[in-house]
């Protein structure tokens, strides 16, 4: 999985959960003070991502993911470690 | 030696009435944020609630049960004297002892039933309503009154806006019989259990204290977990979601029920959120949001609805009811 396609596959959870459109979310974003997501909705962003490609994103590992990128890393790090 | 039932035992229970209680005092988001920092908007997208009722500071649980239990008892046409069994489910007695359902009992002139409290938090109604219906079909009560009944603000910090904005007071109660001869069983299969690795995460820590929750732990929780588990009620009682009248799950947090509905299969206008202008009021909300829903004739008679319990211990619980 490229980090290429997780952005694609974040996007479009995003778009789902938050009404936020895919193309809007870009590396650099901050999902709180660029997106206008809150702490519930990254819980569902979380465990939505979970589904998606099967990396757990723990609730306080969640706290310090703060931009898209923030993620993006986190899930090829351990989508890695897991493979 | 001879059979300890009272009764004839029954092929099948059903909830006969309802009714609801909710205290006098409406409590705005505009009310709470003149004390907390918080604001209509925030609290609207986080929790989906408008406005919510606070017990005055002399009115008990029991007070609140009364007044419910009484309201059920009277659509019911029975008289005190037919009720066998009083249950109160109730997680926020001021007191534990005496247990509140035998001083309701006595208040609403029934005399001599069986009485005990269940704790079972959020999901207690949903275990009480299973007690009831299992000891109808058994013949250890013929007749039973079931109450959830909550004065959740006697152990809320009014300065802790995680919890202060979400939970409130109130009550609901059901009158549960047998079914007449031939009739399908009102009450379907129980589907119930617990997950006490994570009860820390709803808590009163010690006497002293005020309640407290882990929000996205709890948010985490209901959303992934339950869906599955209000499912299995369904399929146990035969019935596809898609012909349920209504989904009535616990008051939690409007937007865990709309996830839980989301995932369910249940269209929106089918999801009861009476916690707009409820509040979550923990093992009355399910009870409370019935009565609401019959008393406004949302609710179709004889029409099958989903009923799901979920909270603290972490209890749940889920059951298919026919709707009185």
């Amino acid at each position: 999985m490229t980090d290429q396609e997780i952005l694609a596959g974040l996007g479009e959870i995003v778009e789902e959960i938050a009404g936020v459109p895919a193309d809007e979310v870009t590396p650099s974003k901050s999902f709180v003070d660029d997106l206008d997501i809150d702490s519930l909705s990254m819980v569902e962003i979380a465990v939505a991502a979970q589904d998606k490609f099967g990396v757990e994103i723990p609730d306080d590992q969640l706290k310090d993911l703060t931009t898209v990128q923030d993620v993006v890393n986190f899930v090829a790090k351990n989508a890695g470690d897991s493979a | 030696m001879t059979s300890s039932s009272s009764f004839p035992p029954a092929a099948g229970a059903r909830i006969i009435s309802l009714g609801g209680y909710q205290p006098a005092n409406v409590v705005t988001n505009d009310d709470l944020s003149a004390r907390v920092d918080t604001s209509d908007e925030w609290i609207r997208s986080r929790v989906g609630i408008i406005s919510r009722r606070y017990a005055g500071p002399d009115e008990t649980v029991a007070d609140m049960a009364v007044v419910a239990g009484g309201k059920a008892l009277a659509g019911s046409g029975l008289s005190p004297a037919d009720i066998d069994l009083v249950i109160v489910a109730t997680c926020s007695t001021e007191v534990p002892i005496p247990n509140t359902s035998a001083m309701v009992a006595y208040r609403l002139g029934i005399v001599t039933p069986g009485a005990y409290d269940l704790n079972a938090a959020c999901a207690g109604f949903c275990y009480a309503l299973a007690n009831a219906s299992d000891a109808v079909r058994a013949g250890t009560a013929r007749h039973v009154l079931v109450i959830g009944a909550e004065k959740m603000t006697a152990w809320i910090d009014p300065d802790d806006r995680s919890t202060s904005i979400i939970f409130a007071d109130g009550a609901g109660a059901a009158v549960v019989g047998p079914v007449a001869d031939g009739e399908p069983a009102g009450i379907g299969p129980v589907v119930w259990g617990s997950a006490g690795d994570m009860a820390d995460k709803i808590a009163i820590p010690n006497r002293r204290s005020y309640m407290y929750q882990e929000g996205q732990a709890v948010f985490r929780w209901a959303t992934t977990t339950m869906h599955p588990i209000a499912a299995q009620a369904c399929e146990r009682a035969g019935v596809a979601v898609s012909d349920l009248s209504a989904f009535v799950p616990h008051q939690a947090n409007l937007r865990i029920i709309e996830a839980i509905a989301r995932k369910l299969g249940v269209p929106r206008e089918r999801l009861a959120d009476d916690i707009v202008h409820s509040g979550n009021t923990s093992s009355a909300s399910v009870p409370l949001a019935l009565a609401r829903m019959t008393e406004h004739g949302d609710l179709k008679s004889g029409s099958p609805a989903l009923l799901l319990g979920f909270g603290a211990g972490m209890c749940y619980a889920a059951q298919v009811i026919t709707v009185p």
